[in-house]
């Protein structure tokens, strides 16, 4: 083969314009993500003891490892330092029942990096958030861990409440509430289901900053929304999905949410209780399986909270986030091709003033 | 003061501008020998009327326009022309150029023919004054202004802007001048206003350049129909569109130009030598050039002869402190990196901007994360990221429907990409594509 003639050293690197780039980089935002992570990551385990740090510690390990070794075999350069898998399984970890075993993690998180984010290509390609396959993953295959493993937190009652000990915030809400439309409930029954509900508002202040049972990461809201609004801030995320996803929720639980009849909801409850603020922060944001579009971001986050919303009030689940925002991925190609914005001057006619 | 005015999406590159902002317009000694191309503008190039040996003095026409959308070119010095031949130009290739050899000799900054009769005074004679003057704009297009300033007769002009936003980082040509030149700007406003026949007048400039904005205001305290707009500081606020949208509410149509919306937006820097070649008869041989950049010893905004060698003139203001990474003439959003510093300033080069060789290799692209801050900043409300990647996949006729021929190339999307995919650089490829795809379809046609 003929040698190619040697470069002249007098030239100079040309390339294509912008000679400019931006210092943000993908493995800036997705550690800005850890950071962000990292008040409710302390909250929990405050709340939960050492235990919750060594299941975070699992599920990052074991989603970071994963990631390596699908890279591996697919030959692809090994890019766990960008943070992303790291992400995904803080994510999981934070959407599990602190009382979990400890291979239930390390499973979550492999299954949501090699099925929900490696065997579609990577990176980028992924339609489904992998935290929440993952999570829904091990719903479906363990579920009595997933739905019984509740811990009540160092300094207080699974349900936020004194009295009640047996029910985190919004499981208890669900039964009360099936106790009030089940026409052969017992009076006994009805009496203390309204008793229950009456106390839920007691358990504002716990649930603020996280003194209840839950899913690991999603008890506290102050601890959620320092690290929501510090991505907002920084406009890692933007404002679109999570507002429209609280606010939908809020809304609907408000009207249709309350017993006695229409507008007796508890909106504020709804907001506080389960992991509405966890998903709408940080996992309905996450840019690659949401819409691009103006307009389809707000279809997308509105969709979430209607279906969070109906799964709350309606479905046989006590909490619907993580379903939701999984539904919702699986159309956000279509809406981002509903929503394409109008170009600037596009069908402008061309008028003279 | 009244808000500041701007248009939607956009992005906030460092402007970097302090290195030259306040230092005062200098000029440079005369070049030994100045590369004169025959093609400096947009449309067909001019056609040679001398001849190797030809003795020439400044502002003497050496080049004839060829047709319509065409201008001449004109001698920047005294001398002898040297070669008629092909030379590196800096928007690529090789062009033809006349080469002339200085004879030592200072311009006298008068033109060499006096005009035949006073300054023209009707619109016609002020057009043929500005065509015959080589006058191209001088914001970076170089598109022919004789050919702006004569809109059909379907579309009325009312509104003239004036733009001084200079969005591109680190230069302050356009800056400088408004501060130091604003009289002869507002006397080139208004003989645009003339020939147009047009009663409104504004000029736009970005809030970061409050001196400019003092200076210019203070030329228009008189003038009832002219107004200084302030602008947002905000990349690309000097695109045309952009600006249309900004100071009217009025929308530029897909395709179209700002006449189609009875606007005319002209340079400042073109504005200035619109007088120079109406009052007093002057073509345009000479221009200010911002030259900056981290390794220029001494950044300054210099008045240069067109065609000085950029190396000649990097050589003025001191050197490189290292050998340049990057040398491209205009701004670092929309300029072009240049293989070598032998090539000439022409009408458009509105700067000469030297980066360090670890600024001059852009870092591999990634994979696309759907962050959306390309659609989001998108001046023009495209959708970057849906067209790269259907013009990765060759799919141009979609990408076509989607409007990729509505990208000016701005760079924003390509700027703000944190996997730092080369979007401009498929933009650009596509539409390549897609010209050449119409152009085989008119062949066919036609055989």
């Amino acid at each position: 083969m003929a040698k190619p003639p040697d470069r002249p050293d007098n030239l100079l690197h040309v390339s294509v314009s912008p000679h400019l780039r931006d210092t943000v980089t993908v493995p800036r935002i997705m550690w800005s993500v850890v950071l962000a992570l990292v008040p409710a990551f302390l909250g929990s385990i405050y709340f939960f003891g050492a235990r919750a740090l060594w299941l975070v510690l699992i599920g990052v390990v074991s989603a970071v490892i994963t990631e390596a070794a699908c890279q591996k075999i697919r030959r692809k350069p090994v890019t766990v330092n960008d943070g992303s898998a790291a992400v995904t399984g803080i994510l999981l970890v934070f959407c599990l029942p602190p009382g979990v075993p400890w291979w239930l993690p390390a499973l979550g998180s492999a299954f949501a990096i090699a099925v929900g984010k490696q065997v579609f290509g990577g990176l980028g390609h992924n339609p489904f958030n992998p935290a929440l396959l993952g999570r829904a993953f091990l719903l479906a295959s363990w579920p009595v861990h997933m739905t019984t493993a509740w811990r009540a937190p160092s300094l207080g009652t699974l349900s936020g409440i004194d009295a009640v000990t047996n029910a985190t915030p919004l499981s208890m809400l669900k039964e009360a509430q099936k106790v009030l439309v089940d026409p052969a409930a017992t009076t006994e029954q009805m009496v203390q289901a309204r008793e229950a509900l009456s106390q839920l508002s007691s358990a504002y202040g716990n649930l603020f900053f996280g003194n209840v049972g839950g899913s690991l990461g999603e008890t506290s809201a102050i601890l959620l929304l320092i690290g929501g609004l510090y991505l907002l801030f920084k406009r890692y995320i933007g404002w679109k999905i999570p507002l429209t996803f609280i606010a939908s929720v809020m809304i609907i639980t408000g009207i249709f949410g309350g017993s006695n009849g229409l507008f007796t909801g508890n909106s504020l409850f709804h907001l506080l209780a389960g992991g509405l603020l966890l998903g709408a922060f940080f996992m309905a944001t996450d840019m690659v399986t949401t819409p691009v579009t103006f307009r389809g971001r707000l279809i997308f986050g509105t969709g979430c909270g209607v279906i969070t919303s109906v799964i709350r009030l309606a479905g046989g689940y006590p909490e619907g986030v993580c379903y939701s925002i999984l539904l919702m991925n699986a159309f956000t190609p279509l809406i981002d091709r509903w929503t394409r914005p109008r170009r600037l001057g596009e069908g402008a006619e061309k008028q003279t003033a | 003061m009244s808000a500041k005015k701007t248009f939607q999406g956009g992005s906030h590159p460092p402007t970097r501008k302090r290195a030259t902002q306040a230092s005062m317009i200098s000029s440079m000694p005369v070049p030994s020998r100045v590369v004169i191309p025959l093609s400096q503008h947009t449309g067909a190039p001019a056609e040679p009327i001398v001849a190797v040996g030809d003795e020439v003095s400044a502002g003497q026409k050496i080049g004839e326009a060829q047709g319509y959308i065409s201008v001449p070119v004109h001698a920047s010095i005294d001398g002898k022309v040297v070669a008629i031949e092909l030379h590196r130009h800096p928007l690529g290739g090789e062009l033809p150029a006349v080469i002339i050899e200085s004879d030592g000799s200072e311009p006298s900054h008068e033109p060499s023919q006096t005009p035949a009769q006073s300054a023209p005074s009707d619109p016609g004679a002020m057009v043929e004054a500005i065509r015959e003057a080589g006058i191209v704009g001088l914001g970076g297009a170089a598109f022919p202004t004789h050919v702006k300033l004569s809109p059909p007769e379907n579309k009325p002009i009312d509104t003239c802007i004036l733009n001084g936003a200079e969005c591109e980082p680190y230069l302050t040509a356009d800056h400088r001048l408004m501060v130091e030149s604003g009289a002869e700007i507002i006397a080139g406003l208004k003989i645009i206003l003339n020939i147009l026949n047009c009663q409104r007048g504004f000029i736009g400039i970005e809030a970061n350049k409050p001196d400019a904005l003092t200076a210019m205001r203070e030329q228009v305290r008189e003038e009832r129909n002219l107004t200084v707009v302030p602008l947002q500081v905000k990349y690309p606020q000097g695109a045309e569109k952009q600006l249309v949208w900004a100071i009217t509410r009025r929308e530029v149509p897909s395709g179209g130009l700002p006449m189609d919306v009875g606007c005319v937006v002209q340079n400042v820097g073109t504005a200035k030598a619109i007088d120079e070649a109406v009052s007093r008869g002057k073509p345009l041989t000479e221009r200010v050039v911002t030259i900056t950049g981290p390794i220029i010893r001494e950044p300054q905004n210099v008045r240069v002869p067109i065609g000085t060698l950029f190396r000649d003139i990097i050589e003025h203001c001191g050197g490189t402190t290292q050998k340049p990474g990057k040398l491209i003439m205009g701004g670092p959003m929309m300029g072009l990196a240049q293989a070598s510093d032998e090539v000439p300033v022409i009408k458009g080069t509105s700067g000469i901007l030297a980066l360090e060789s670890n600024q001059a290799v852009i870092a591999d692209s990634q994979t696309c994360i759907g962050c959306a801050r390309c659609v989001d900043t998108c001046p023009m409300k495209l959708v970057p990221t849906q067209l790269a990647k259907l013009i990765e996949h060759s799919r141009f006729a979609e990408a076509e429907e989607r409007g990729v021929l509505d990208c000016m190339e701005c760079g924003t999307c390509s700027y703000v990409c944190p996997s730092k995919i080369n979007l401009v650089h498929l933009f650009k490829f596509g539409k390549a594509k897609i010209f050449e795809e119409r152009r085989k379809k008119k062949d066919g046609q036609a055989a």
